[in-house]
């Protein structure tokens, strides 16, 4: 694939198959580029989660290239994949909370696999649980959560490190629709800031909700382009009309 | 950048005591401390043997006639104090050796008109260990008195000394097995640990923990276990030893008694619930970072 200048996120030609099983995911070719707003719809199966994997390098493709940051993450050696890991911020579907660890603990986690001081902890991470509504249930466990303030933890701990790409799995597949407005908001304010965001969903209203975000279908392992995202330059139009 | 996870023992939840694995600790420290103190005890018992009796000989004269044995007895002393290489010579009195034999041949056996003659004894301590070369040089110097027999006392005494060696290794032996069967526990606790901690792990993975940073999780864990383990171990093994120390001094042998524990004896009991902290620690690395290395 060309033209890649300036992007954060390259695919070429990028296949995945678990075992000797057919592709999951076959000849993927896209460009992600800062500060864009990406929706990834796909029917259950398509292959959503596992495109994102591979996003937030939990997978390393059966064939292809994937650049990351400028670095191919391919034949990148495995110490350094958790540096690139740092970069990027995940919401997944399953909200994957450490479940003897409080709220607060869960969400200061990418800060304290980072190496920041304790002293420098406590207010982050006490903000973000306020803006997610959850500061009265700071010292609570996963368990104890409804699976709308799991996702909530979940999303704050995906974003309270600012990353530089965020991956979100079905992020408000569990919320209210309010609080599913107030976390695309969130998204949308971070997105501002410059952060990528790729919001895999299934949810055709989400998309409407979002202005100049660009849309990646997956249908049966194959990547289309409805809105022009993949081309270069990619074409921002409004995703659904 | 390195760094640490501050909440890292919380990430992993302890049982502690409450677990098993301060408990198999404890029981093989404590057997490691009791193989290796029978260890050291036999080492100084056979040293001090050794030492005392490694110039030793015993010379007797063995002849019927009372008078000739006397004199035999005489020249073979006067020779015998008169050589350099010699330092110390004692006729072993009479009323010694009767005492010694009464038990077994009664009070007429050894001072009665039927007494049955007994050899006269000489004790010799050389000025440093006998030699074949020696005992030869000797024997040919005590040649002018024909019912003189010559015996290093080390030589009698060396089938107990191989004895002592092969106790001695079967406690180093020990030891190792212990210290094999130890790391095979850690080993365990540390997979068992992994695959319950699995879902923990593969978050902190993806949330960019490095490798050595799961595994200080791990290593603090385990050793934190070894460190109560090990104390307890400790105590339980010196308890031990000093409970069989009392009761063998009980004995009241001059031999068992050459057993006892200097300050580097105590120092390397000591030093074991260390080393067995430090092979736990290493162990559960090891076997984390074997295990981190096989996702991606």
């Amino acid at each position: 694939m060309s033209g890649g200048e300036g992007a954060i996120v390259q695919f070429d030609n990028v296949g995945l198959r678990y075992g000797t099983e057919r592709e999951v995911l076959s000849d993927i070719a896209f460009t992600l580029y800062p500060g864009s707003f990406y929706f990834l719809t796909g029917a259950s199966g398509a292959g959503k989660t596992s495109l994102l994997k591979l996003l937030y390098l939990a997978q390393r493709p059966s064939r292809g290239i994937i650049r990351m940051f400028g670095g191919d993450v391919i034949t990148l050696p495995r110490n350094r994949l958790p540096a690139f890991r740092r970069r990027i911020g995940v919401v997944f579907q399953d909200f994957r909370l450490v479940p003897h660890l409080s709220a607060f603990d869960n969400v200061a986690l990418p800060l304290r696999v980072s190496g920041v001081p304790e002293s420098e902890i406590r207010k982050p991470v006490g903000d973000m649980l306020d803006w997610v509504g959850l500061d009265q249930r700071a010292e609570a466990r996963p368990a104890t959560l409804s699976g709308g303030e799991q996702q909530r933890v979940a999303i704050a701990r995906a974003v309270i490190a600012r990353p530089e790409i965020l991956v979100a799995d079905e992020p408000t597949g569990n919320v209210d629709p309010d609080m599913a407005l107030k976390l695309l908001r969130l998204f949308e304010a971070l997105n501002r800031l410059g952060t990528t965001v790729v919001v895999a969903t299934h949810d055709v209203h989400l998309l409407k909700k979002v202005p100049d975000s660009l849309i990646m279908r997956l249908d049966r392992g194959r990547l289309s382009d409805p809105t022009g995202a993949l081309r270069y330059p990619p074409r921002r139009e409004v995703a659904a009309q | 950048m390195k760094s640490r996870l501050a909440s890292g023992d919380r990430l992993v939840p302890q049982a502690r005591l409450g677990g098993p694995m301060p408990w198999v600790i404890a029981i093989m420290i404590a057997l490691t401390v009791i193989a290796a103190g029978a260890g050291l005890a036999l080492r100084n018992l056979a040293e001090n043997a050794r030492n005392e009796i490694e110039g030793g000989l015993t010379v007797q004269i063995v002849e019927g006639a009372p008078a000739a044995r006397e004199s035999q007895a005489e020249i073979a002393v006067a020779l015998l104090t008169n050589r350099d290489d010699v330092a110390e010579v004692r006729r072993v009195p009479e009323q010694e050796l009767d005492a010694l034999l009464e038990p077994w041949l009664g009070q007429e056996g050894v001072a009665g008109p039927d007494a049955l003659p007994i050899p006269a004894l000489i004790d010799v301590q050389l000025k440093g260990p006998v030699t074949e070369q020696r005992l030869a040089e000797l024997q040919s110097a005590l040649a002018a008195i024909p019912s003189a027999r010559l015996d290093a006392q080390a030589r009698w005494l060396q089938p107990v000394f191989d004895a002592v060696a092969s106790l001695q290794w079967m406690a180093f032996g020990l030891i190792l097995l212990l210290a094999a069967t130890s790391a095979a526990a850690v080993w365990l606790a540390a997979r068992s640990a992994l695959g319950a901690n699995h879902e923990t792990i593969e978050i902190i993975h993806l949330l960019g923990g490095t490798d050595a940073q799961i595994a200080r999780i791990f290593q603090r864990s385990i050793g934190l276990d070894a460190a109560i383990g090990g104390l307890t171990g400790l105590l339980l093994g010196l308890g031990a030893i000093l409970l069989l120390g009392r009761q063998f001094a009980g004995l009241g042998s001059g031999m068992v008694a050459g057993g006892e524990f200097g300050m580097a004896d105590w120092a390397i009991l000591a030093a074991i619930p260390v080393t067995g902290i430090l092979l736990a620690t290493f162990t559960a690395r090891v076997t984390v970072l074997a295990a981190l290395r096989r996702i991606l």
